[in-house]
Order: C-alpha cells, then sequence, then structure tokens
C-alpha cells in the first residue's frame, strides 16, 4: 500500500516537471468568421457579391506600426495600409493628394504649401496640420532615435535638428492653422512629393502618443488615419485590418478585412496557399521557395513585377588588383549577366549594364555590353601590365551565407574561369559579421544590392559620392562625380538635373568601382479573383483598392 | 531537507550569475551590433540610437545596469521589435513554447515507456524489433524533414490537421508529435535497456517463483526501476524541448519563445539575447533539482545529501 503511494506520489513529481511552467493558458481563438460559403445556389440575379475578405500571410510579426520608427518592410506594408501621407502613390507610380487636399510651390520650388483635407483619425479626433509638423519633429529629435529620420534631411534644417546643431523649432515645417501646413526645403527637391508618401512623413495623433507611449504595439491603442484600421493583433501569430470608417476616400476602399497569418517559412506558406488558406504567397511580403520556382514556373501560375533595385559585386578599390580600373572593368565585363538569369535567378530578373535601375534610368541602352568577353580578356592584359604583375594574385569573393547569394557566386565564379581564364574562391559569412567586413574594407569583391527608398537616381548614385560614406564600402572617391551629384542638387530644370545625373552615372561605369549584376524583380503567387493590389515600383503594397473579384 | 535546499539554491545563484555573465562578454565579443544593417545610417542616427538603448556607456557600466535589469526581472527594450520590452516577448511567447512543449514531452514520455517496455519484454521478437526501427527512425530523421512530412501526409492529403498556426487544440497536434519524435525514440530505448537489465534481476526471478502475474511483476517491481535513468534524463530533455523547438515553431508557425532565442542572435538583439537566455537558465536549473528531489520519492536508496555531491 504505502508503495503504491510511493509510486503515485512519484509519478506525479515526475509529470509535475513536465507541466511546470504551464499556467499560461493561450488565449482561445475564436473561429474564424468571413469563411466563403460554398457557392451551391445559384447565383441571383442581383450578382451577388464575394464577401470582401483577403486572406494573406505577413511573414513576421510586424515589429512596430509607428511610422516614425518603422524600419522593415513588413511594419511599412502594415503603416501604409494604416496611415495616409500628405500624399499617397497611386496606381501609375506617381504621387497623388491624399490627407492633402492641394499645395502651392514657391518659384524657386523651396516652399510647398499644403491644404490639409477634412478628415478623422481612426478614433474620431480631426486630422490636422498639427499632427505633421509634431509627427516631423518626432522622428527629427535625436531622442526619438528614428532609423529613418535622415529622409527629413530635405526639409530646412531637418538634419541639423537631428545632429542637435539646431532647435527642433527651427525646423522648416509648421502648422500655420488647422488646415495649412508650410514646408520650407534645403534645397529644390524634384521627387518630394513622392518623398511625402514615405512613412517618415506621415502623421501621429499626439493625443494619443502622450498618453500612450506604447500605442503602437497593440491594436486597442494603435490610431491612424489611413483605408484600415487594426481590429485585432494577437503577436506572432495573427493580424486583421478592417476598413477604416472614418477614412476620407472610404467609398474607394473596397475590401472589408485583411486576414493576415504570420508563418515565417516559406515552404509552409506556399503550402497554406495551394490549400487554399490564404490567397497570396510570395512578394512582397515574403518569398517563394527558391526550389519551388521552376515548377511553378513551368505551372505558368507565377507573376513577376520588376522593382527599384540593384544586385551588386563591390570592389575593394584600394587593395591590389582592383585598385586598377581596367581590371575592374574586365572582371565586370567578362560575366554573362542573361544566362545567370535563365538558368539560375528564374523570375525574369533585368540584366544590369548601369547601376540604377529601369524604373528611374538616365540611360535606357547601359553603359556597356554584357558577356564582352573579347574585350575583358584585352583589358585584363593590359591592366596586369599596367599594375607591373604577370598573373593575378589570389582572389577572394565574398558573400554572406544564404543558398541564392551562394548559387550567384558559383556560377560567376564558373564565368570568371571559362571567360577569363580566372580562379576565383569563394567565401561566405555570417550576416553581420559580413557586414561589417564590408565596411571596414575587410574583402577583395564582395555581394551587396541596393533597394530604392524613392523613385530617384540620386537614391542609387550618392552611395558613391564619399569615400567613406557609410555605404560606399568600395573606398572609391571621385572628384568630378561629387561635384556633378552637388550640381544635381541646385539644379531645378529637371531635363538639365537629368543630364547632370547621367554624366555622373558615366563615370561611375567607366571606373567600376561596382560590377552591376541584374535588376530586382519580385515574384509571387496569388489566387485570381484578388484584384487590385497595388505594388509599387520600390516593392512597397498598397492594400487601398484591392477587391475580391 | 532544508538546509541543503538552502544550499542548492545558493549554487543555483551563482551559476545563474555566471551565465548572465559569460553570455553577456560572449555576445559583445561577437563582430556586429544591433544597428548593422546593408543600409548604414548617418552616424548622428547610429549615434542618437546608441544613446536611446544605453549602448554608448563603458562596457563596464553597460553591464551593471544589465546586472541590475536582471535583478529587478526589467529586461529591457528589444532592439528588433520597437514597441515590445523583452518582458512582453517572454510573457506572450513562453505560455505558448510550454504548452507544446508540454504536450510534446507527454507524448515523449508515455510513449517512449510504452515502446520500451513492450520491446523488453518481447525481447528478440517482431514487437522488439518495430518498436526499434521505430525509435531508430524517430532519432535519425531530421524534426523538419518529420514536420514537412506530417504536413505533407496529415494536412494537404488527408486535411485531418491545419497545416500551420496556433489557434486551437487541432493546430497543436502535429507539432507537438514532430516535436516529440526525437525524444520519445530515446526514451524508448533507454527504457528498453534498462528494463532488460531488470528483467535479468534476481528479485524479480524470485517475484516470477512466486508466481506472481506477468503484468503485476513489470508494473510494481521492473518499470519503476528501470525508469531511474529516464527521470534523470527529464531535466535536461526539458530544457532541450523548450529552447529546442525552434524549427518547429517556424515551420508550423507557432508563436512561440524557441525562435527569439535563436533569432535574437542573428539580430544582435542584445536584451532578447540575455533575456531569454537568463530565463531558459532558470528553467534549466529549478528543473535540475526538481529532478534531483524526484529522485529520491522514486529511489529510496538515494538521500538528497549525497546527492549535492554530482
Amino acid at each position: 500500500m504505502k508503495k503504491n503511494v510511493f509510486a503515485l506520489v512519484s509519478s506525479i513529481a515526475v509529470l509535475g516537471t513536465a507541466l511546470a511552467g504551464c499556467g499560461g493558458g493561450q488565449p482561445t481563438a475564436a473561429p474564424p468568421s468571413g469563411e466563403t460559403p460554398a457557392p451551391s445556389q445559384p447565383a441571383t440575379p442581383a450578382a451577388e457579391k464575394k464577401p470582401q475578405v483577403l486572406k494573406m500571410n505577413l511573414h513576421t510579426e510586424p515589429p512596430t506600426t509607428d511610422p516614425g520608427l518603422a524600419e522593415d518592410t513588413t511594419s511599412g506594408a502594415i503603416i501604409l495600409a494604416t496611415f495616409d501621407g500628405l500624399t499617397r502613390i497611386g496606381t501609375d507610380d506617381k504621387p497623388h493628394e491624399a490627407a492633402a487636399e492641394s499645395y502651392t510651390v514657391s518659384d524657386d520650388k523651396l516652399t510647398y504649401t499644403f491644404k490639409i483635407r477634412e478628415a478623422k483619425w481612426s478614433n474620431g479626433d480631426p486630422v490636422t496640420a498639427h499632427d505633421f509638423e509634431y509627427a516631423w519633429k518626432r522622428a527629427l529629435d535625436p531622442k526619438t532615435a528614428s532609423n529613418y529620420a535622415y529622409q527629413l534631411y530635405y526639409v530646412k534644417n531637418g538634419e541639423k535638428a537631428n545632429k542637435g546643431e539646431a532647435k527642433l523649432d527651427e525646423v522648416g515645417v509648421k502648422a500655420l492653422d488647422d488646415k495649412t501646413l508650410e514646408v520650407k526645403l534645403e534645397n529644390p527637391t524634384p521627387y518630394f512629393l513622392e518623398l511625402l508618401a514615405f512613412r517618415t512623413y506621415f502623421p501621429v495623433n499626439k493625443k494619443v502618443i502622450d498618453a500612450n507611449p506604447k500605442w503602437a504595439g497593440e491594436a486597442s491603442s494603435h490610431v491612424g488615419n489611413g483605408p484600415f484600421k487594426i481590429e485585432s493583433w494577437e503577436h506572432k501569430s495573427k493580424m486583421v485590418l478592417v476598413k477604416n470608417e472614418n477614412y476620407w476616400d472610404k467609398d474607394n476602399v473596397k475590401l472589408d478585412k485583411i486576414e493576415f497569418s504570420m508563418v515565417e517559412d516559406e515552404n509552409t506558406e506556399l503550402s497554406m496557399f495551394e490549400n487554399g488558406e490564404i490567397d497570396w504567397a510570395g512578394a512582397p511580403m515574403s518569398a517563394l521557395p527558391t526550389d519551388a520556382i521552376p515548377a511553378l514556373k513551368e505551372q505558368g501560375k507565377i507573376q513577376t513585377n520588376p522593382i527599384a533595385g540593384t544586385y551588386w559585386y563591390k570592389f575593394n578599390t584600394e587593395k591590389p588588383p582592383f585598385n586598377n580600373i581596367k581590371v575592374r572593368k574586365a572582371f565586370a565585363y567578362s560575366i554573362d549577366r542573361q544566362g545567370l538569369i535563365d538558368n539560375i535567378l528564374q523570375t525574369g530578373q533585368i540584366p544590369a549594364t548601369g547601376a540604377v535601375p529601369p524604373s528611374m534610368v538616365l540611360n535606357p541602352n547601359g553603359y556597356f555590353k554584357d558577356k564582352d568577353i573579347e574585350n575583358a580578356k584585352k583589358l585584363l592584359e593590359e591592366g596586369l601590365k599596367e599594375a607591373g604583375l604577370s598573373k593575378l594574385p589570389p582572389i577572394t569573393l565574398s558573400y554572406n551565407t544564404s543558398e541564392a547569394h551562394k548559387k550567384i557566386a558559383e556560377a560567376i565564379q564558373d564565368q570568371w574561369k571559362k571567360n577569363l581564364g580566372v580562379d576565383v574562391k569563394l567565401e561566405n559569412k555570417e550576416w553581420k559579421v559580413y557586414l561589417e567586413d564590408m565596411h571596414e574594407g575587410n574583402f577583395q569583391i564582395g555581394r551587396m544590392g541596393w533597394l530604392g527608398d524613392f523613385n530617384d537616381p540620386i537614391n542609387f548614385l550618392e552611395l558613391y559620392k564619399d569615400k567613406m560614406g557609410g555605404n560606399n564600402d568600395t573606398r572609391w572617391e571621385n572628384a568630378k562625380y561629387k561635384e556633378l551629384l552637388n550640381q544635381s542638387a541646385q539644379e531645378p530644370d529637371l531635363e538639365k538635373r537629368k543630364k547632370i545625373l547621367a554624366d555622373a552615372e558615366q563615370i561611375l561605369m567607366d571606373e567600376m568601382p561596382i560590377m552591376p549584376i541584374y535588376f530586382y524583380t519580385q515574384s509571387w503567387v496569388q489566387k485570381p479573383e484578388v484584384k487590385g493590389v497595388h505594388q509599387t515600383g520600390l516593392g512597397d503594397v498598397d492594400w487601398k483598392g484591392a477587391y475580391i473579384e | 531537507m532544508i538546509r541543503y535546499l538552502g544550499k542548492r539554491i545558493i549554487f543555483m545563484l551563482i551559476s545563474l550569475f555566471l551565465i548572465v555573465t559569460a553570455t553577456f562578454f560572449i555576445m559583445k565579443a561577437v563582430p556586429g551590433g544591433p544597428f548593422t544593417s546593408e543600409k548604414q545610417v548617418p552616424p548622428e542616427i547610429k549615434a542618437a540610437l546608441e544613446a536611446k538603448y544605453k549602448l554608448n556607456l563603458p562596457l563596464h557600466e553597460q553591464y551593471f545596469e544589465y546586472l541590475k535589469g536582471v535583478a529587478t526581472w526589467e529586461l529591457g527594450p528589444s532592439f528588433t521589435e520597437k514597441s515590445s520590452t523583452v518582458n512582453d516577448m517572454i510573457n506572450r511567447g513562453f505560455p505558448v513554447s510550454a504548452h507544446l512543449g508540454a504536450q510534446a514531452l507527454l507524448l515523449a514520455i508515455f510513449g517512449g515507456i510504452t515502446l520500451g517496455v513492450i520491446a523488453a519484454l518481447n525481447h528478440n521478437k517482431w514487437q522488439d524489433y518495430s518498436a526499434m526501427v521505430i525509435a531508430v527512425l524517430g532519432l535519425s530523421v531530421p524534426s523538419f524533414i518529420l514536420a514537412s512530412f506530417y504536413q505533407y501526409i496529415f494536412a494537404i492529403n488527408l486535411g485531418w490537421f491545419p497545416i500551420a498556426k496556433w489557434e486551437g487544440f487541432e493546430y497543436t497536434i502535429l507539432p507537438s508529435l514532430a516535436l516529440a519524435a526525437s525524444p520519445m525514440a530515446f526514451i524508448a530505448r533507454l527504457t528498453r535497456s534498462n528494463m532488460i537489465e531488470v528483467m535479468g534481476q534476481d528479485y524479480i526471478k524470485t517475484a516470477k517463483a512466486k508466481g506472481l502475474h506477468t503484468f503485476t511483476i513489470t508494473v510494481k517491481h521492473a518499470i519503476r526501476n528501470a525508469l531511474l535513468p529516464v527521470v534523470t534524463y527529464l531535466g535536461p530533455l526539458i530544457a532541450g524541448i523548450l529552447t529546442g523547438a525552434f524549427v518547429i515553431e517556424r515551420i508550423f508557425g507557432v508563436p512561440g519563445l524557441g525562435r527569439e532565442f535563436v533569432l535574437s542572435i542573428t539580430n544582435r538583439d542584445y536584451t532578447v539575447i540575455m533575456g531569454t537566455t537568463v530565463f531558459y537558465s532558470i528553467i534549466l536549473v529549478v528543473m535540475i533539482l526538481i529532478v534531483d528531489i524526484a529522485y529520491t520519492l522514486v529511489d529510496p536508496r538515494i538521500k538528497l545529501s549525497d546527492a549535492g555531491k554530482e
């Protein structure tokens, strides 16, 4: 008998260990509403509307829904759905008035005056010019530590304020009254209206932030002025957006609901799509698994959209042999970009023979010929002679650990071997270690990419303006190039400006500190009845006009 | 008993302190930081970020700040999830991981013991061989392969369970099964070999000679002694199941804490690295203590005062 008690106690003790810490129950989830009913009965003549519910995978938990702090695409997508800037990028990829009803520009292109539209926040407060002034100054306040504060440096004294060299009151944004916002710029900025559609320029509700500093972390406290509002947010698991009845343009918002899952695994996401649990898989929120692409392509399911981004290899121009222009060019000319795209990447990327992507192109013909092997061989020979070398020293191509980068690096290694007779070693590193090494110049050739923040060539060209600029890495600098970029900032005439920037790109491609490889595309699969999801040329996604047919 | 427990708790605190210290300095020694990114921000923004998160203080001050934080259980803000604190992340993620872990653990323990006992009682017969084939498969097939396989069979082909997400009981079955496979196999083999050993002991023969039922012998006399090593294995197993659920959580879209434990390192999310490490270390040392206590209950020959000399 005694033994039995012991046996019982001991088994309970064992199980107790298993159950320890299991106190927190999980919230029971309500059954998903808005299930599509089976179309069993014939449609009535009064054409029945499909429930306007879009089911998507968000890929990850949005780290924040605060427009001033967000720095990733997931947060960006939720913010674009729940906020409205002075302008919004339309389906024509151009900025249109949104929270601003109209605007005037001074003749010197330095002062913009916006008339703010009659509109309400999702909590019923009126949206005023003061909300914009507050939001911009908040993002520029060093105490806020906003990653994207530099997007506001176009505004007069923006940079100085963020560096602590000017007071926030001196920043060139001012609410003249509730409905009038005056903005003064440092320089004429031809793409300023487009910048306004970027989240750092979005308004935030001061009262809400003052009342609760953690307002952007929960559905219950989140307040926006966009087409949708957050109805529920189960962290790392689910988020539901519903139409915002207070939105000024609500008649053009057709979706009632967007239900997001948060599944990180790309294969799982694709399975869910094929099982009909979600309406969309892949870009822009996530990616299609590389192994699944050929099959999906064969079935004709894949859709692609070019985006403003360039995949390039950077040369360290301070270390031999790549301190020689001709050697750099030989390496850049000798690879077969089209072959790489057709055989390895397989999702319609565009071969890059310039630095600036097609959506903002300065020279549509490119600056050199893809797979120009003869020329490359000649250049290599001359370059070696100039450098006084009989043969190339050992060369290493570095990339950050990832299946996709590895495939590309192996293909290019092979092409260099075949077309130039050069042996190149490959080396991969963990992401942050890799970045650190690139920024410190511990590399010979290294992989990088750049996705545009706004649709203007300057965003790509200014990366190489300063030798020690944070995103240069190549240690290349050119006085003429610098001067042209400075000139372009002062030039109010758009055509002249474009010419100046094209000259600058010409210098960049003549000296080849970077070797452009391809321009990015995004690829995805979707249900055919989902319409009107707008993917901008920058790879952002706007669900404002989306509907289910 | 009280004296022993007091001693053990002091040892626990010392080991926690060592874990925190080692993690902190190793973490700081790794190249790259939370603000290293493909798009480098201008230096003034980097400085503002460092000031906001107190990374501009000298290292030893950061370390003392951190110790203070651990002592008061204020683990600080997350660098990646800007709207959450580490406490938020643990409070949200741990219940889910614990739920998944507990289910997997129960499956592993009961499934493993049952398989092991069946195999041992039918030593060298077909039941033994098939149980051991299952065990070898469970141990050798990686969990992510199993997970995808389960998804394919049970969710896509048969439609019995959802593919992924975490919204109700039916969502928890496949991830629990996938997570339980390897410990279940381990427990099965452990139980089997111990049972075979115990069944050959003199006292079992005596019981048999007395004419007791096989069932009574097995349950009352053999299993309890055969399970001692399994109990030993439970402490590390629980820690392993909680921290090792990363892959399963990812594949099934389970919003647990396992992923933070791994991802925070990739992101150099210092506060989350420290927070999850400290949290899991506490669980681990407490588990080891509980297992030691459980030991004395299972085996009267062991006294706690001896157990302290491990």
